[in-house]
C-alpha cells in the first residue's frame, strides 16, 4: 500500500490512481468501486461522481483550478499532478486553490514528488505528500519530515505563513 | 550596504545546513544525478569542462571589503589563486571540489554571502546600477527596492520550478546602467504626476538564443504593490510558460506568443486578486530597508583639490586613468573609481586572490569599506576624496587594476568560452586577449574613443554580445571554430541589437576585421561622434563593404586616426 505523508505524519493510504488515457473520451471511462484519484477531465464529464464520496479529481498543470472552485465543498480531496519534479505549476495551481478559492479539504501532491521538494509544496498549501511508491523506505520518510521545517521563518508569504516577515515581526533597523 | 539582521542570517545558515544534507546523500547515493542538479544548481553550482563551478550572489553588485577578503580566501584555499566576476552580479570560481562546497558555503556565510539562486529555474539575483546612490542623473535609489526584491525572491516556495531562469534588473537613474530592457523583468524607477514613486516594468527581454528586447506591461506601478505586481507575473508565467522545449522557455517567448496585450491582461486580472494582499510593501519596511543606504559619513569639501589638479597637469598616466576610470559624484570633492578588470592578458572579469585582497585594503582606505561590480566586469569604489586619487591610483596600478580603458574598445564583456564553459562553440578569451593586443596603443585606444565590444562564445549570450556597439559570437561551423560579427547594439536607454555583417571568420581574422571597422569609423565619423553613433547614422553598408569589399577577409590598416 502506499504511503502518504498527511499533516506531518506518515500514514498508509488506500487511493488509487486511474491513468489519464489521452485517447478515451473522459465521459465512457469506467470508474470502479473503491477509491479513486481520476482525471479532471473524467470529474468534469461525469457530474455523477461527486455524489459517490470517494472519487477525487487530479488536476495536471494544464488544467485550470478556477474550474474546480465551484465543486470545492464536493471533493473528498483534490489531488495534483507532478509528472516530473522539475515541473513547477502544481506551486501556483495549490497556492490558487487554497488562497483564491479558499479550499480547505486535503490538497495532496502526487506523481513525482520527492522529499527535497517537501518544504515548498507544503507551504504552497500541500497538507498530503505522495513520493512515487517504493521511492523511501520509512527510515527515510521519516528523515524527509525534518525538511519541513528547513526554514524556520521564511521571507515572503505564502499559503501556510500569509504574511509576509516584515508583516509578523517588528525586524530592527540592524 | 543592507545589515543582515537575525533572520537574515538565519535563512542563510539554514540554507547551508539543509545543502550540507543534500550533497552528502547525493554522495551516499540517495540522491540521482538528475534529482541533485536542481539542488546544486540552486546553491550555484554547474558541472562544467574542469570540475564544478560555483557561482556566486553579489545582491545588486553591493559587497563589504570582508566579503571581498573572503572571496581571496576562497580563491586561494579551494581554487587556483582566481575567481571571475560575471556580468550579472555574479563572481565565478572554476576549480572547487564538489565536496567541498558545503564547507566553502559555510564560510561564505560567516559573511553573509551565498550562491543562492545564482543557477536553475528560479528567480536570480537582483541587478541594479554599479553607481546607484552616487551618480550625478540618479532620480531615486534603486537599491532598497533590490533589497525587498531580494528577500521577497529567496527561497519563494512558488517559484522555484519556472519554465526556465528569471532574471530582475532595475534602474533609477537617467541613463540605464542596468540594461533592463534585456531582463525577463526590467523594472523603471519614476515617480508620478503626483509624486508618487513607483515603476515602469518592462517584461520578456532576454539574449541568448532568440533576443528580444522588452516590452513595456505598464507605465506606472506604486511601490507599495511592487511585489505583488511582479508575483502576478510570475504566477501568469509559471502556470503558461512554455515547457516542453528548454529553448523556448523563457518568459519572453510567452510574451511574444501571446502578444503583450493579451500578456498584460492575464497579469492583470492576477494582479487584480493579489493586489492590496499581505504582500503589499509598508512604509515601515521601506523605511527600514531604505536606512541601510544612507550616505555614508561625507566630508564637507571644496570642489576643487589643488593637489589633484597639479598632479593631473604634471603627470600624463594618472590624468589618462581620470579622464576614463573616474567618474563624477553627487557630492564635492568626490569622484567614483573604476577598477579595471581589463588589463591585456589577463581574461576579461579575473581577478587574483591578491587583487581581491587588495580591492579590499582599497575599499577600507578611501571608499568606506564599501565594493560595487560592474555589468561590465569591473569593480568600483563608489565614494573617494579627490585629493586622494592620485595615492589610489598609484596603489592600483602596482596592483594590475588601473588599466586606463574604462568604456573604450579593450574594457570588453567576455563569456568564459571554450575555455571553461561546456555549451561553448569558440573559445573567446583568446580572441579578447587577441584584439586587446592589436589595440594596445593608448593614444588610438582613446582616439577612438567609447567603444563597447561584446564577445560571447555561443548563442547563449552570456557575454552580451548583440547589445554591443561590436559583437562577437562564437559559432560552429563542421567542428570549427569561427566567428560572427555584430554592429550597432547598444545597451542602456536606446537599446538595440546589432546587426550581422556576414559570414564569419576564422579566429586569426578576427583582429583585421575588427581594425577595419575601426579604419572605417575613423573615416566617416563626426567630431565627437561614437563609433555605434556613426553605425547607426551611415548604417552599416560602408563597413560591410569595406570589409568584404575585395573578397578579401579584410583590408589592411589604411589611417591610425
Ligand atoms: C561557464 C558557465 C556558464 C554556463 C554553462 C552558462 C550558461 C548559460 C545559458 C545556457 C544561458 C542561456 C539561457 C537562455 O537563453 O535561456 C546563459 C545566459 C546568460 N549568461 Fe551564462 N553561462 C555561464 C557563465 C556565464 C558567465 C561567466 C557570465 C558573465 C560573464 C554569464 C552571463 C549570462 C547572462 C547575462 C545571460 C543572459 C543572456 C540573456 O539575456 O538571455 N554566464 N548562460
Ligand atoms: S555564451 Fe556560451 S560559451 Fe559563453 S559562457 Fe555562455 S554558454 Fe558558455
Amino acid at each position: 500500500m502506499a504511503k502518504l505523508i498527511k499533516n506531518q505524519q506518515i500514514i498508509d493510504d488506500a487511493w488509487q490512481l486511474l491513468a489519464d488515457e489521452a485517447d478515451t473520451d473522459p465521459a465512457t471511462v469506467t470508474v470502479p468501486a473503491g477509491h479513486w484519484l481520476v482525471p479532471f477531465a473524467v470529474w468534469q464529464a461525469q457530474p455523477a461522481l461527486a455524489a459517490r464520496g470517494d472519487v477525487a479529481p487530479v488536476l495536471k498543470g494544464t488544467d485550470d483550478p478556477a474550474e474546480l472552485a465551484g465543486q470545492l465543498d464536493a471533493v473528498p480531496l483534490v489531488a495534483v499532478d507532478f509528472p516530473r519534479f522539475s515541473d513547477g505549476r502544481g506551486y501556483s495551481t495549490a497556492t490558487l486553490l487554497r488562497s483564491r478559492y479558499g479550499y480547505g479539504g486535503e490538497l495532496r501532491a502526487i506523481g513525482d514528488v520527492l522529499r527535497d521538494q517537501f518544504n515548498y509544496l507544503s507551504r504552497c498549501g500541500f497538507d498530503a505528500l505522495q513520493p512515487p511508491l517504493g521511492k523511501y523506505t520509512d527510515a527515510q520518510l521519516e528523515a524527509a519530515l525534518a525538511s519541513l521545517k528547513d526554514f524556520t521563518d521564511p521571507y515572503q508569504a505564502s499559503v501556510t505563513v500569509r504574511e509576509p516577515l516584515f508583516r509578523r515581526h517588528a525586524r530592527s533597523a540592524a | 550596504m543592507y545589515r543582515y539582521d537575525d533572520y537574515d542570517q538565519q535563512l542563510v545558515d539554514e540554507r547551508v545546513a539543509q545543502f550540507t544534507d543534500q550533497t552528502r546523500r547525493y554522495f551516499a547515493g540517495e540522491l540521482t544525478e538528475e534529482e541533485f542538479l536542481p539542488l546544486r544548481l540552486q546553491n550555484g553550482i554547474y558541472i562544467q569542462r574542469h570540475a564544478p563551478m560555483l557561482r556566486l550572489a553579489i545582491p545588486y553588485g553591493n559587497l563589504r571589503s570582508d566579503q571581498v577578503r573572503m572571496y581571496g580566501h576562497i580563491a586561494r584555499t579551494y581554487d587556483r589563486g582566481y575567481g571571475h566576476f560575471t556580468t550579472r552580479h555574479n563572481m565565478q570560481f572554476n576549480w572547487c571540489k564538489l565536496e567541498k562546497m558545503p564547507e566553502i558555503l559555510a564560510k561564505l556565510a560567516t559573511v553573509q554571502l551565498h550562491a543562492i539562486q545564482t543557477s536553475g529555474n528560479c528567480i536570480r539575483n537582483t541587478s541594479t546600477d554599479p553607481f546607484a546612490g552616487v551618480a550625478e542623473d540618479e532620480r531615486i535609489d534603486p537599491r532598497p527596492w533590490c533589497e525587498l526584491i531580494r528577500q521577497w525572491s529567496t527561497f519563494h516556495p512558488e517559484f522555484a520550478y519556472l519554465p526556465r531562469k528569471f532574471k530582475i534588473a532595475v534602474n533609477g537613474a537617467e541613463e540605464d546602467r542596468a540594461v533592463i530592457r534585456c531582463h525577463d523583468i526590467g523594472l523603471e524607477l519614476v515617480k508620478n504626476e503626483a509624486g508618487e514613486t513607483g515603476f515602469r516594468i518592462f517584461v520578456g527581454g532576454g539574449l541568448g538564443r532568440t533576443p528580444i528586447i522588452g516590452e513595456e506591461i505598464t507605465d506606472f506601478v506604486a511601490w507599495p504593490h511592487l511585489l505583488t505586481y511582479c508575483e502576478a507575473i510570475l504566477r501568469v508565467y509559471n502556470r503558461f510558460g512554455r515547457r516542453d522545449n528548454k529553448f523556448k522557455a523563457r518568459i519572453k517567448i510567452i510574451v511574444k506568443a501571446l502578444g503583450i496585450e493579451e500578456f498584460r491582461r492575464r497579469v492583470e486580472d492576477e494582479w487584480a486578486h493579489l493586489k492590496d494582499g499581505p504582500s503589499t510593501l509598508t512604509q515601515q519596511e521601506l523605511d527600514r530597508v531604505a536606512a541601510c543606504f544612507v550616505d555614508p559619513d561625507y566630508k564637507t569639501l571644496p570642489h576643487d583639490d589643488l593637489g589633484y589638479r597639479q598632479k593631473l597637469s604634471e603627470n600624463k598616466p594618472f590624468a589618462a586613468w581620470v579622464k576614463r576610470n573616474v567618474r563624477g559624484h553627487k557630492r564635492p570633492g568626490y569622484a567614483s573609481v573604476v577598477l579595471s578588470l581589463k588589463k591585456t592578458g589577463v581574461p576579461p572579469g579575473d581577478v587574483t586572490d591578491a587583487q581581491l585582497d587588495l580591492i579590499a585594503d582599497l575599499a577600507d582606505r578611501y571608499s568606506f569599506g564599501e565594493v560595487r561590480v560592474t555589468h561590465e566586469q569591473n569593480v568600483v569604489l563608489a565614494d573617494v576624496e579627490r585629493s586622494e586619487l592620485f595615492a589610489l591610483w598609484e596603489q592600483a596600478r602596482a596592483g594590475g587594476l588601473a588599466t586606463p580603458n574604462i568604456g573604450l574598445l579593450t574594457d570588453m564583456i567576455c563569456c568564459p568560452g571554450g575555455d571553461f564553459c561546456s555549451l561553448a562553440n569558440a573559445k573567446s578569451i583568446p580572441i579578447a586577449e587577441a584584439v586587446q593586443r592589436r589595440f594596445d596603443d593608448l593614444d588610438y585606444l582613446h582616439d577612438i574613443g567609447e567603444l563597447e565590444l561584446n564577445i560571447s562564445g555561443c548563442m547563449n549570450a552570456c557575454g552580451h554580445h548583440h547589445v554591443g556597439h561590436i559583437g562577437i559570437l562564437g559559432v560552429d561551423k563542421n567542428g570549427e571554430e569561427w566567428y560572427q560579427i555584430t554592429i550597432g547594439g547598444r545597451q542602456g536607454n536606446l537599446t538595440s541589437l546589432g546587426k550581422v555583417i556576414g559570414r564569419s571568420f576564422a579566429a586569426a581574422d578576427v583582429p583585421d576585421v575588427i581594425e577595419t571597422l575601426i579604419d572605417t569609423y575613423v573615416a566617416h565619423r563626426h567630431e565627437g561622434e561614437r563609433f555605434v553613433d556613426t553605425v547607426h547614422r551611415i548604417g552599416a553598408d560602408p563597413f560591410k563593404q569595406a570589409v568584404y569589399g575585395d573578397g578579401t577577409p579584410a583590408q589592411r590598416k589604411v589611417a591610425n586616426g
